[in-house]
């Protein structure tokens, strides 16, 4: 259960959460029409007849876009409906050029599901929790109006006009603004992985309708049911769900603890100002007048589509997580760093694969180590030399060739940091590096044994200090020899070596 | 006919003169045979259809004539001939095109104000299949705006006008609709087929009323792919010419699956032409009981009864059926028509394409306000009220759900009735033609025209108006054939029994 409350003058007050959110469907091609789906191109240069509403024009249903929804209500174990419909919501704007949006409101593809967010104590999230997940459907997104091209007029771009998005509909089972951040995190990173969105929220391709109530704490009843709640659009950003959430909470206790009533309501996100206002209220709502697009045939998915779909499934994160703390032995907190992002796991495993190959070593004998550096040696590295680093030699064959030096003694952890910033500078081979640049640390226990029995010939004072119980000083015989090897002794051969003479 | 038509041609060209109006007798089948064969050219034709176009102004017909592409046609098939290339299905044959269909750089406007002078970048499907075929474009036929209308009057550009006239009236008579200046200008002989569509009975009716042969295929047989959107689930379209044969013809040339299409049928497309038989041997015609209904005029009743007599001589049983949820079609049909119609002409908004009536200082809402009040007529109002209140939260169960039931259960009378027999046979229209601005006024009665030819359009089946003789006031009545899905052979069939029995060669006296 969250703890997280609002204080109000009447006591606490519980904040209860649902979202929508529109993510766009990773697909070249738009869900009706074989436009392109490009970000960030000329106004109206990526419009079909069919995106432009022209007389006579009719949708076909790009099977790629139903198959990215299928793929991702699979990932939230959800109920996949075989035979799911499109309706039409009809309402006019400039930049709805059909008059109606094609979506599925009656017979959505994909039906309940859920999802895990994992505990996190300090942020807010006392232990693991499941959110329901209601539906997932289909929809066109509308094209965009731009106001700032011309003193009187608006003017219409199309180019986001019929692109695929899917509308993930979550229950009211979110309480407080850290779920919430939590929920849209976990779910980018499925979409990520399943690759059916490519959950750029800068970019529009994720964003959130945020539901907000309040209400006393206490169990739901009919006595005591969910709050009146109001709607904020198109919130593009986890900070800023966030950010929604606590202000409209708080504005709805003030509101109510003040003697007014919440309206349920449209309202829209100001960043610049962090609040929101009103759109629209529920009298002015439209009546979207929902009818099945008789231009389409229903949705009919075979056991061999499904199957295709489930089959071409990655491993999902929660599945990851499991895999990489228990057969890869990995604290949570690297499993945990390491599965968020599509792009971290794909070098981490990749590396993973070609470290456990150069060493011929387990895979879960080198995990911790290939861990280490992918999640904080590697970064390190490339932070401290900023621009200079050239990330096309950072190749998984190079960190091998590294960490399987480093694994064998030959390299300290100071001068893996070193070789590799030279790699990344100049694509130099590491073992060159290390061989031309002197950035290797000796191992020979010969010299190092000579170097040793040097300085306990020279400091027979600190020996019998030392054998008398001074355990401290054996630091200090480890700091002459590495000092007397400048810097390049194996830590560990030192170690090994004065014990024997010591003890 | 054709051969008298063509000697007479050959006569007079052997005599140094060029009159070649007598082409425009000929229908589709004997244009393209004739044409192929070199008895005349596909120039003489079109030229001939291109000048009694000219001349027939009076029947307001056309919205906008293109005797030059009908010429460049017809030039590209005499060229084809000469450099001993097969023609198309359609070789050398002008054809009028219903402005529904999207041609590209000829305007096209549903017959409406608001797509006055809008003129597509984009060919139709179904008009790109026809010239691919071989045939012509003479030019783009009036019709009710937006496919709206039973008599032609709802069109913009006012109504065409019958050829037809009672004996001893000069009364100006529909043509039907919303195909009516398809209906018009092949009965007048303006060309010699042409392209309807069908939401409710629009290829049907009309070709009823002028004494024409129409079919409307089986839904999906023919794209919709760039015809202007009435009421998707409905609209068909098909071919409207003289004779079952030439319907044949055309239908094989406008038919064939249309990935552009969703609704479109993934079929390959039967040759009808080849495979017309009109012996009926062991096939059963039912006669639907419910269609005859309280108030239906006499002469309809006979004609009905003579079209059973024809097809029992053409070898068919006749059998009685029962299609016991005929009543409610027509009501179903006005509820779902609008519901859709209401939504597919949501896009014409002023934004993009088409009239945009932007007052001084408006803004979005008056805009549109504006645009959609001055361009679309009464009845496309009329359909666009009536289906948005029926879509409306609080009415759509009682009227959209309710009528789609009623949809269902039409559908299911006409399988049940088909255990039972092969075709079905009645009347077209409750009526021959009527006058001009009589039935303006009421608008339910205009939509009773339709009572006889919705059930077909609610099941999707294929359904054809075959000529079947004068009234009293000399006036043509139809019979419809309705078939089996899929089955337009059995309709065509069936129709060519009819026609070959009717002995149908009246024609309206030229007095445009």
């Amino acid at each position: 259960m969250s703890n997280y409350r609002i204080q109000g003058a009447t006591g606490e007050w519980e904040v209860v959460i649902g979202l929508e959110v529109h993510a766009q469907v990773s697909s070249k091609a738009k869900l009706f029409s074989g436009a392109n789906t490009e970000f960030g191109a000329e106004p109206n240069t990526q419009v079909s007849l069919v995106d432009a509403a022209m007389p006579g024009m009719l949708p076909v249903p790009n099977r790629e876009c139903i198959r990215q929804a299928v793929r991702t209500g699979m990932a939230i174990e959800a109920q996949i409906n075989a035979w799911s419909r499109f309706d039409r919501k009809n309402y006019f704007y400039a930049d709805l050029p059909q008059g109606y949006q094609i979506s599925q409101l009656y017979h959505p593809i994909v039906g309940e599901g859920q999802l895990l967010i994992e505990a996190d104590p300090k942020g807010g999230i006392p232990e693991d929790k499941i959110i329901g997940i209601e539906r997932i459907h289909v929809e066109q997104d509308a094209g965009k109006l731009m106001h700032d091209q011309h003193p009187t007029m608006s003017y219409v771009d199309l180019n986001r006009s019929g692109v695929a998005l899917m509308e993930i509909v979550s229950m009211a089972d979110m309480r407080s603004p850290a779920e919430a951040g939590a929920y849209v995190r976990k779910l980018r990173s499925i979409l990520r992985y399943v690759g059916s969105c490519d959950g750029n929220m800068e970019q529009g391709s994720m964003r959130a309708d945020v539901n907000v109530s309040v209400r006393k704490p206490g169990p739901i009843t009919e006595e005591h049911p969910l709050g009146t709640r109001t709607e904020t659009k198109n919130v593009n950003s986890v900070r800023f769900v966030m950010a929604v959430i606590e202000g409209e909470a708080r504005r709805q206790v003030d509101l109510i603890e003040d003697g007014g009533t919440v309206v349920q309501e449209t309202r829209l996100y100001d960043p610049d100002r962090n609040e929101t206002r009103s759109m629209r209220s529920k009298e002015d709502a439209h009546d979207y007048r929902y009818f099945p697009d008789p231009d389409l045939l229903p949705i009919e998915l075979d056991d061999a589509f499904l199957t295709e779909c489930r089959d071409s499934l990655p491993e999902l994160p929660d599945a990851k997580r499991a895999r990489y703390t228990q057969q890869l032995g990995m604290n949570d907190y690297n499993a945990a760093q390491l599965t968020a992002e599509v792009e971290t796991f794909a070098r981490f495993e990749t590396l993973l694969a070609e470290t456990s190959s150069a060493l011929g070593k387990s895979e879960s004998d080198v995990a911790t180590q290939v861990a280490n550096w992918t999640l904080s040696v590697a970064p390190g590295v490339i932070k401290s030399i900023g621009d200079e680093a050239n990330l096309e030699y950072a190749t998984s064959a190079a960190q091998a060739a590294i960490l399987k030096m480093v694994d064998a003694g030959e390299v300290s952890g100071g001068q893996s940091k070193e070789i590799y910033e030279i790699v990344l500078k100049t694509g130099r081979d590491p073992a060159e590096i290390a061989e031309t640049e002197g950035l290797k640390q000796q191992s020979d226990s010969g010299a190092i044994e000579a170097e040793i029995d040097t300085i306990l010939a020279a400091n027979q004072d600190k020996v019998e200090q030392y054998k008398g119980g001074k355990d401290k000083l054996f630091g200090f015989f480890v700091g002459q020899t590495m000092k007397a090897m400048e810097g390049k002794a194996n830590p560990q051969v030192v170690n090994e070596l004065l014990k024997a003479k010591l003890d | 006919m054709a051969p008298n038509a063509s000697c007479a041609s050959d006569k007079l060209r052997a005599n140094g003169f060029y009159i070649v109006t007598d082409l425009t007798n000929l229908g589709v089948k004997a244009i393209r045979d004739g044409v192929a064969s070199g008895e005349f050219t596909a120039r003489e034709v079109a030229t001939g259809f291109n000048a009694a176009i000219e001349a027939a102004a009076e029947l307001n017909t056309f919205i906008v004539t293109t005797p030059e592409k009908a010429l460049e046609a017809a030039d590209a098939a005499d060229t084809a001939r000469a450099a001993g290339k097969p023609l198309g299905k359609m070789g050398g044959v002008p054809i009028g095109m219903k402005d529904l269909f999207c041609t590209a750089g000829t305007q096209t406007t549903a017959a409406s104000h608001i797509l006055e002078g809008f003129v597509p970048q984009y060919e139709s499907t179904v008009s790109a299949n026809l010239w691919n075929a071989g045939a012509g474009m003479l030019g783009k036929l009036n019709l009710d705006q937006f496919a709206m209308g039973s008599s032609n009057e709802t069109s913009y550009f006012g109504p065409a006008k019958s050829p037809w006239r009672k004996e001893g009236s000069n009364t100006a008579l529909t043509a039907g609709g919303s195909s009516g200046g398809s209906s018009s200008a092949v009965a007048a002989r303006l060309c010699p087929a042409a392209t309807g569509t069908d939401t409710g009975g629009s290829i049907r009716q009309p070709a009823a009323v002028t004494g024409i042969v129409g079919i409307k295929p089986t839904y999906g047989r023919c794209s919709r792919w760039g015809v202007v959107a009435f009421a998707s689930s409905l609209d068909q379209v098909g071919p409207m010419a003289r004779s079952v044969e030439d319907c044949a013809i055309m239908l094989g040339a406008m038919a064939g699956f249309d990935p552009k299409d969703s609704t479109s049928l993934d079929m390959p497309v039967p040759d009808w032409e080849a495979a017309l038989d009109a012996d009926l041997k062991g096939k059963k015609v039912g006669i639907p009981r419910e269609y005859r209904m309280e108030g239906t005029p006499q002469d309809i009743l006979d004609s009905w009864k003579q079209g059973e007599e024809w097809l029992k001589d053409a070898g068919a049983q006749i059998v009685e059926i029962s299609l016991p949820h005929t009543k409610y079609a027509l009501p179903a049909y006005y509820i779902i028509a609008p519901a859709e119609a209401s939504s597919n002409l949501a896009r014409y908004d002023g934004v993009r394409y088409g009239l945009r009536d932007l007052p001084d200082g408006s803004g979005l809402q008056d805009m549109y306000a504006a645009t959609r009040a001055d361009g679309f007529g009464d009845e496309v109002k009329r359909r666009i009220l009536i289906g948005t209140y029926v879509l409306s939260a609080g009415f759509y169960d009682a009227y959209y759900t309710q009528a789609q039931k009623i949809r269902t259960l039409v559908a299911q009378d006409f399988e049940k009735a088909w255990g039972e027999c092969d075709v079905i046979l009645a009347p077209t229209t409750p009526s021959a033609a009527f006058g001009l601005g009589e039935m303006q006024s009421d608008p339910l009665a205009m939509y009773l025209n339709d009572v006889f030819a919705v059930p077909a359009s609610l099941a999707g089946l294929p359904a054809m108006n075959v000529p079947a003789g004068l009234n009293s006031d000399g006036l043509p009545l139809g019979l419809q054939i309705v078939g089996k899905p899929f089955d337009e052979q059995g309709v065509l069939n069936t129709g060519l029994a009819i026609e070959q029995r009717a002995g149908f060669t009246a024609r309206a006296e030229k007095w445009w």
